[in-house]
């Protein structure tokens, strides 16, 4: 594990990595740090970020212990990412929240449910939640519209603004010198990495979700969860089309628009997150951090949540669960969006800063070596 | 059948016995997570090819890598072992590639693409991983921590392989052997008998179990040996790495960029050396010959600027007094030395001026040895009489001399441990399925 200054540690690893390069070809890390002496906290704060926790380089690492150099890069990494993720939070006060994530988010999540259910109580009467509702307006009876647009539109609010500045924040801290013709140039090679998540496929064979083994699932996994959530987020932007533009109040038919988006965004997210849990829960403890591992974890139940009360939602809404099941769902919207700014979701924008940093730099790095020049290792 | 050595020959001996019809048993004397031998600190290997493949571009042909072996080891060579080597040389990334290897696109990662290499990616240590895999799925038994301490041919016919795990001696019985354990010279009472009171102060860079038991058993059951066990690779490497197993980071690449003295402060040079890839084998012996077996890379500002990271930070020092200080070395002395330099730099090297000055402490770094057991065409172990049991076999670098007995080539080591593994696994399974 980790020295007690990780910053040393990780000096001491990236130098004996850019000294080996072997695992270059498994991630972006290492071309970015290819003939690097030295390295500073800005180097090493965007590095962590490039570093998708794959562990391949834990598995080929030829100094890995019980080797005396002790090379752990996903380990060191995943301190640092923590770290870059708490100095760079805004406001700043939220590292301190952050540090403690794993109680921070289930905590905002509870709140949130219970500022949820007070309301229910407290805007309709104490029978709201045993009543079965139907027909178009039967969720504004559990939760009144205004507050309840008034509620999303607030947390999500803040979950856009406090994600922008600390990524702004990040960005400061990692950007290169450079021209805005070049950030532009290398945009949409960022882009589709982002997009592709090409760099989950560990060069090739794909992650180390557990043991020398490589395969694809946790790619494949990340998509879903991912599509997941942007189905989902389409699917509300589509009901408030239905209910601002043409005037039609949820819930809606089966077969339309917002329901759809939304019972495919569910599943796949469920799915999705459920399945990235159970790679978490099998993963090598090596190469892993325990405090990013919480960090996950709270992520990914919060996420699983909300896409299985969502469904539930759906499948029970002429019953009368449907109540205290909408409220239930809208307590964890809003949590999630409270708890956003100092999640894991964080990994999304910093991972898409690092990836535009690292495409900037391999734009700029023209192929330098000359062919045949590589010898062997001897 | 059993396989002695989980290196990169002992792991191809295996799964071509296995995929033979042979049932194959494989003793690793390291522990699992040291398992492969010196194929973890692999990068590349080599391999002809007459047109472009997927992961070597551009073409490198039989004849050529045929000029190249002559123009290293010369006449002195085993011609038929060498001929199959070469013809082997074309297939075997194909059959590491079935056994579940990955092999790097050209052009991906930093290194140039290299006509006459390909690169396992993730390095050797990942090639390992994966050939293990395929022996697990195969259905080799793997046992680690397992050291086979001697080998007696039984009456009749086999062998009784003692093997030391978990500090229990224990007898195997098996039809055939094969001995994949490695080129000697990790083990520093085998290099003190070899090279004498000067190998004190080497660093092995490769495993410490490749120790030269097997090969000494063989000889002293009658093999032949071959090569000259005073003969070996050896370069620079960093006096404070570990004692073993330093593999590549440890190796001191930036000699051409600065001046070497020993720890006298006084200046050494080897006439030659240059800036070519093959300086390090030449600077190697003569640290070896240094007092001490040590020596002192001295770079300034402008040298260390150029120079490769290596694993270890470099000593600094604001002059070249506290530098000598710092190194324990006479200040006077090295600032003569430095002086003499920069009056009449060598040819590729600048001269020592430009504070902060940086130093490297240097020990020869032992690669293999030019030594090992003479083997007939299909891997059997030949006799000093000229006989041979037809049930034991060696490969890899222990018999790497019959065509190795001078020089190398780079990459040559894994294809020549991964071709010649394989040989010995048909005919050993050959063998034993009658
Ligand atoms: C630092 C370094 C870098 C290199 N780089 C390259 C490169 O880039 N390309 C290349 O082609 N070659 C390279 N080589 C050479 C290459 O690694 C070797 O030629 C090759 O790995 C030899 O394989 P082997 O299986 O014959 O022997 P080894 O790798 O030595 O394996 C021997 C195995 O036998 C086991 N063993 C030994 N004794 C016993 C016993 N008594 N009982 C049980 N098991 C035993 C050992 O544990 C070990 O696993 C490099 C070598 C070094 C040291
Ligand atoms: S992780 Fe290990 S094998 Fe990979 S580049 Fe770093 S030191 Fe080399
Ligand atoms: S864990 Fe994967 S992504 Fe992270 S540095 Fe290693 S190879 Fe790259």
């Amino acid at each position: 594990m980790s020295a007690a200054d990780p910053m040393l540690e990780a000096e001491r690893v990236l130098r004996i990595c850019s000294a080996c390069m072997y695992c270059d070809g498994l991630c972006p890390v290492f071309p970015a740090i290819d003939g690097k002496h030295n390295f500073s906290l800005s180097d090493v704060s965007y590095l962590s970020n490039l570093c998708h926790n794959c562990q391949g380089c834990w598995h080929d690492c030829q100094y890995a212990p019980p080797h005396p150099f002790a090379v752990n890069l996903p380990a060191t990494f995943a301190d640092l990412r923590q770290r870059s993720y708490a100095d760079h939070l805004w406001p700043p006060a939220l590292g301190r929240a952050f540090r403690a994530s794993s109680l921070a988010v289930p905590a905002t999540v509870a709140l949130a449910l219970l500022i949820t259910f007070a309301l229910v109580l407290g805007t309709g009467s104490p029978e709201a939640l045993r009543t079965t509702y139907a027909g178009e307006g039967a969720f504004y009876r559990v939760l009144p519209w205004p507050v309840m647009a008034g509620l999303a539109g607030a947390t999500f609010a803040w979950a856009v603004i406090a994600v922008t500045l600390a990524t702004l924040r990040y960005w400061r801290t990692i950007a290169p010198e450079t021209a805005i013709s070049e950030i532009l140039r290398a945009l949409p090679i960022a882009f589709s990495d982002i997009i592709t998540l090409r760099h989950l496929g560990g060069g090739g064979p794909g992650c180390h979700d557990h043991n020398e083994r490589t395969s694809q699932r946790r790619r494949i996994l990340h998509h879903l969860t991912a599509g997941g959530f942007v189905l989902s987020g389409l699917s509300t932007i589509a009901a408030s089309a239905y209910h601002h533009l043409l005037g039609v109040m949820a819930p809606y038919p089966v077969a339309s628009l917002p329901v759809m988006l939304g019972l495919v965004g569910g599943v796949t997210m469920t799915v999705g997150a459920v399945g990235l849990l159970g790679l978490e829960a099998r993963a090598d403890r090596a190469p892993s951090d325990r405090g990013e591992t919480k960090l996950n974890l709270a992520f990914l139940v919060l996420l699983a949540l909300v896409g299985a009360s969502g469904l539930a939602v759906l499948g029970f809404r002429s019953t009368p669960a449907m109540a205290p099941l909408l409220t239930a769902h809208l307590g964890l919207v809003f949590g999630l969006f409270a708890a956003l700014p100092f999640s894991k979701a964080l990994h999304a924008p910093f991972r898409a800063a690092a990836l535009l940093r690292a495409a900037i730099d391999s734009n700029r790095r023209a192929s330098a070596r000359a062919p045949d020049a590589s010898g062997d290792s001897l | 059948m059993t396989v002695i050595g989980g290196g990169i020959a002992g792991l191809c001996a295996a799964i071509a016995a296995r995929r033979g019809g042979a049932a194959v048993r494989l003793l690793e004397a390291a522990p699992r997570p040291l398992r492969g031998g010196n194929a973890r600190h692999g990068r590349n290997f080599r391999l002809t090819h007459e047109t472009p493949l997927d992961y070597v571009p551009d073409r490198y042909t039989a004849d050529e890598l045929r000029a190249e072996l002559r123009s290293v080891t010369g006449e002195e060579t085993d011609r038929v072992l060498t001929e199959a080597l070469i013809e082997r040389s074309y297939s075997i990334a194909g059959w590491l590639i079935e056994h579940g290897v990955h092999l790097q696109p050209p052009g991906t990662g930093v290194m140039p693409y290299s006509r006459r290499t390909a690169f396992p990616l993730g390095g050797g240590k990942a090639m390992i991983n994966a050939l293990y895999a395929s022996a697990e799925r195969l259905g080799i038994a793997i046992n680690y921590d397992s050291e086979v301490r001697s080998i007696l041919h039984s009456e009749g016919s086999g062998w009784t392989v003692n093997v030391r795990s978990t500090g229990a001696d224990a007898p195997i019985r098996t039809r055939s052997v094969v001995v994949c354990a490695g080129g000697a010279g990790a083990d520093p009472a085998w290099l003190r008998a070899n090279f004498g009171s000067t190998a004190e102060g080497w660093m092995v860079r490769g495993t410490p179990y490749a120790d030269g038991r097997l090969l000494d058993l063989l000889i002293g059951a009658g093999g032949c040996a071959i090569g000259d066990p005073t003969t070996c690779h050896v370069v620079p490497v960093d006096a404070r790495g570990p004692q073993f197993d330093g593999g590549i980071v440890t190796r001191i690449t930036s000699i051409p960029l600065g001046v070497v003295v020993d720890r006298s402060g006084a200046r050494i040079d080897v006439v030659g050396a240059g800036s070519q890839p093959t300086h390090y084998a030449k600077w190697g012996p003569r640290i070896a010959a240094c007092p001490g077996q040590i020596a002192y890379l001295v770079l300034d500002t402008q040298g260390l600027a150029r120079a490769a990271p290596s694993a270890l930070a470099p000593v600094t020092a604001p002059n070249l007094g506290e530098l000598a200080a710092a190194l324990q070395i006479d200040p006077t002395a090295l600032l003569q030395s430095i002086e003499d330099f920069n009056a009449a730099p060598a040819n590729a090297a600048r001269t020592i001026a430009e504070p902060p000055f940086a130093a490297y402490p240097m020990r020869p770094g032992l690669t293999f040895v030019h030594y090992g057991i003479k083997v007939d065409a299909t891997m059997r172990v030949v006799q000093a009489d000229g006989r041979r049991h037809d049930d034991l076999f060696a490969a890899g670098m222990i018999m790497a001399a019959n065509v190795l007995r001078r020089g190398y080539l780079a990459g040559l080591g894994i294809t020549l441990s991964a071709v010649f593994g394989q040989i010995a696994g048909e005919e050993a399974a050959r063998h034993v399925r009658g």
